[in-house]
């Protein structure tokens, strides 16, 4: 099995805030992340993808096929969006990293899945060169 | 859903490869420049992830804030700016990046709650870069 990753950038804001806690608990837990103005980063995302090369062409997939996917799954819903205000999974889970990239992995699953080959493996989803976060498909 | 959280942190020190079983000659075979007995340097880059379940109030695995001042508290302060062989760690174990990798990970384990540590990475140049999970 061989695994192949693919790197594709957005810009993004969002902040942090839990509704179901006072506005001080939101701040104390959350910091400067809990303005309610919002804040934004230039996001990577990683997706990798496992499987066996093809005999005849040698991919294990297409890069251009994974490239358009994720342009079409995550980066037409993320990019240039305020992620609290505009994106559905965002309106009832707050988007830190973590949840970035558990969404993005639940976007892509579908159409890697259905394309057959290779699976989805790993997606991890940089917030800062310094900052990321990785979902496996894990329960 | 189990997540994964990572975060990158630099720290400069320096170090010798010296092992004291090895003789002069075996030294240098086995180190090189890094045997020179002063010491060099490098800006490392260490990588900490950790692993578990992303707390539905949060949206997070481990609050970052509370991971900085720990591996702030615990590794960077004991190591930035220091001579590696000089710290009791490594009385009886060479300096390599290996080890150091291992060695921060043994300090950090357990202090990421409710976290686990999953992976320490320590880059000691852009050109080459240890792991360790615990294994």
């Amino acid at each position: 099995m061989v695994f192949l990753t693919r790197r594709a950038t957005f810009s993004a804001s969002h902040y942090y805030w839990n509704d179901a806690w006072p506005a001080e608990r939101n701040r104390q837990v959350f910091g400067r992340c809990a303005n309610r103005n919002g804040h934004g980063h230039n996001y990577t995302l990683e997706v990798t993808v496992a499987g066996d090369p093809d005999p005849v062409t040698g991919f294990v997939v297409d890069l251009k096929w994974l490239k358009d996917v994720m342009e079409r799954e995550v980066l037409s819903a993320y990019d240039h969006r305020h992620l609290n205000l505009e994106t559905p999974e965002f309106a009832t889970s707050i988007p830190t990293t973590e949840n970035i990239a558990i969404a993005a992995w639940k976007r892509l699953v579908p159409a890697v899945t259905a394309a057959g080959g290779a699976e989805l493996s790993r997606v991890r989803v940089y917030e800062t060169p310094e900052i990321f976060a990785e979902y496996r498909g894990e329960p | 859903m189990r997540a994964y959280f990572g975060r990158r942190y630099t720290l400069s020190a320096s170090h010798r490869l010296h092992s004291d079983a090895l003789s002069a000659a075996e030294n240098q075979a086995a180190y090189g420049k890094c045997n020179n007995p002063h010491g060099h340097g490098h800006n490392y880059i260490l990588e900490v992830l950790a692993g578990g379940r992303v707390d539905p109030e949060t949206g997070m695995v481990v609050n970052l804030a509370a991971m900085d001042e720990v591996v702030r508290e615990r590794v960077l302060e004991r190591f930035d700016h220091t001579n590696l062989n000089l710290d009791p760690l490594f009385t009886n174990r060479v300096p390599t990046t290996e080890n150091l990798c291992k060695a921060v990970f043994e300090i950090l384990e357990g202090s990421l709650e409710p976290a686990e540590l999953v992976q320490v990475r320590v880059e000691e140049t852009e050109n080459n870069f240890f792991e360790y999970g615990g294994d």
